[in-house]
């Protein structure tokens, strides 16, 4: 039976990862709730913008912008992966990962090239680790997601997508369905699609100041932008709440073994007294 | 009975204002546009500056500073969509050029094709450890 002693520091020490994962636990459903009130709070621009670009799309028959116009060879493909800066959150962007890695194989498999635009640390350095074509990254967003640093990188696809360097545009996130749920999704950018946008109620054409182009230019652009950073903020979520629970469970594996290491202990110290008790009363038989 | 008409303002990060107004003043690319209920539909761009509101029920004009974006104003609707960050297009392009050359920089050193084995491999290991871990853990209860 192992020593007393070394139980002793073995119990402290898984004690004091309990604290810490303990801590963290809690952390994290702060601040899940605060990434899904950020979540919540962006979607009525999403909503909003969505209903903007469904009119012009139906109403401007004079300038069809690039983002609404399909393309009928797609030969090169652009991704948008969405992943933690962190670990230790389950498997969240594994999921994801895994989920993006088969897609591009198939598409590999179809003679397709693809482009990667990697946002969060954990997915640019394993799409950098595996050798994907990342063309551009934004790593550190921290925990409230700005759309200011995300324009970067969002511009270098869509640039690409109007100069023809990609067909079409997808992006790869972690759905927030609830605390316990989260779901790996895959979905396709541009060219957007008319059923994606609906059909407005009403009809009208509008005044355009100073003129279409540069209006409907700056709005969809302005689209695209809020779903990659809808799909930011849910990810966010979907990170926090996943990682609630990944540190919830350890902090409950850490009571099952500190529970288990006192069994331990108490017996090794329970069979020292025996042991002990057993000799005093050998050797007093010996002498009497 | 004033004459009103809804207004939305929002922005990618947050709900601004809602409610109604019987007058605004946004600070349109072109110059300063006033609209009241009944405009017709019309769609512009928003330069930086201040967007006031006249509403029904108080005296004072509400004002909202904007750094951009776009107005929206349907039949018995207006909606502002306020940008969130101070845009130009010199701004956009130095963004998305130091993206670039971020993920240039970090793609330097390794080889040009993409090792799918190896990245499916490494996941499925992930995987496997995760389920390991949680069966471990339903046999333990």
């Amino acid at each position: 039976m192992a020593g007393s002693k070394e139980i002793r520091t073995k119990i402290k020490s898984v004690e004091n990862t309990r604290k810490i994962t303990k801590a963290m636990e809690m952390v994290a459903a702060s601040k899940m709730r605060k990434a899904q009130d950020r979540m919540r709070a962006s979607r009525p621009y999403a909503e909003k913008i969505r209903n903007v670009a469904a009119h012009l799309s139906f109403a401007n028959p004079e300038y069809k912008h690039p983002y609404l116009v399909k393309r009928d060879v797609v030969k090169n493909i652009g991704l948008i992966v969405i992943s933690s800066d962190k670990g230790l959150c389950g498997g969240l962007n594994t999921n994801m990962l895994r989920l993006s890695v088969n897609q591009m194989k198939s598409w590999e498999a179809e003679g397709k090239a693809i482009s990667v635009s990697a946002i969060g640390n954990k997915g640019f350095s394993f799409m950098n680790r595996v050798g994907a074509n990342v063309k551009s990254h934004i790593t550190g967003l921290g925990d409230v997601p700005h759309l200011e640093t995300l324009i970067g990188t969002i511009k270098v696809m869509m640039d690409a997508y109007e100069a023809g360097e990609i067909d079409q545009l997808y992006i790869s996130y972690t759905k927030f369905i609830n605390t316990m749920k989260q779901e790996p999704v895959m979905e396709q950018l541009l060219p957007l699609s008319g059923e994606q946008l609906g059909s407005p109620k009403g009809h009208w054409d509008y005044i355009y100041e100073p003129e279409a182009k540069p209006v409907v230019d700056q709005l969809m652009m302005r689209y695209v932008e809020s779903l990659v950073y809808n799909a930011v903020a849910e990810n966010m979520a979907s990170e926090q709440s996943s990682r609630m629970v990944a540190m919830k469970s350890a902090s409950d594996n850490a009571k099952e073994v500190i529970g288990d290491l006192k069994l331990v202990y108490n017996k090794a110290r329970q069979a020292a007294i025996t042991k002990e008790i057993s000799e005093i009363v050998g050797g007093a038989a010996a002498v009497s | 009975m004033v004459n009103t008409v809804h207004i939305d303002v929002v922005s990618a990060e947050a709900s601004i204002f809602a409610g109604e107004a019987e007058f605004i003043v946004v600070p349109a690319s072109a110059g300063e546009v006033g609209i009241y209920p009944n405009h017709a539909p019309m769609v512009t761009s928003i330069k930086p500056g201040a967007l006031r509101i006249k509403t029904a029920d108080s005296a004072e004009e509400t004002l909202i500073f904007l750094s951009g974006g776009l107005l929206e104003v349907q039949p018995g609707l207006i909606t502002v969509l306020a940008d969130t960050a101070v845009r130009g297009h010199d701004l956009d392009e130095a963004k998305a050029i130091a993206a670039k050359a971020a993920a240039e920089e970090a793609m330097k050193n390794r080889s040009s094709d993409m090792d799918y084995a190896k990245a499916q491999a490494e996941l499925s290991e992930a995987v496997a450890q995760i389920q390991a871990i949680e069966r471990l853990r339903k046999k333990t209860h």
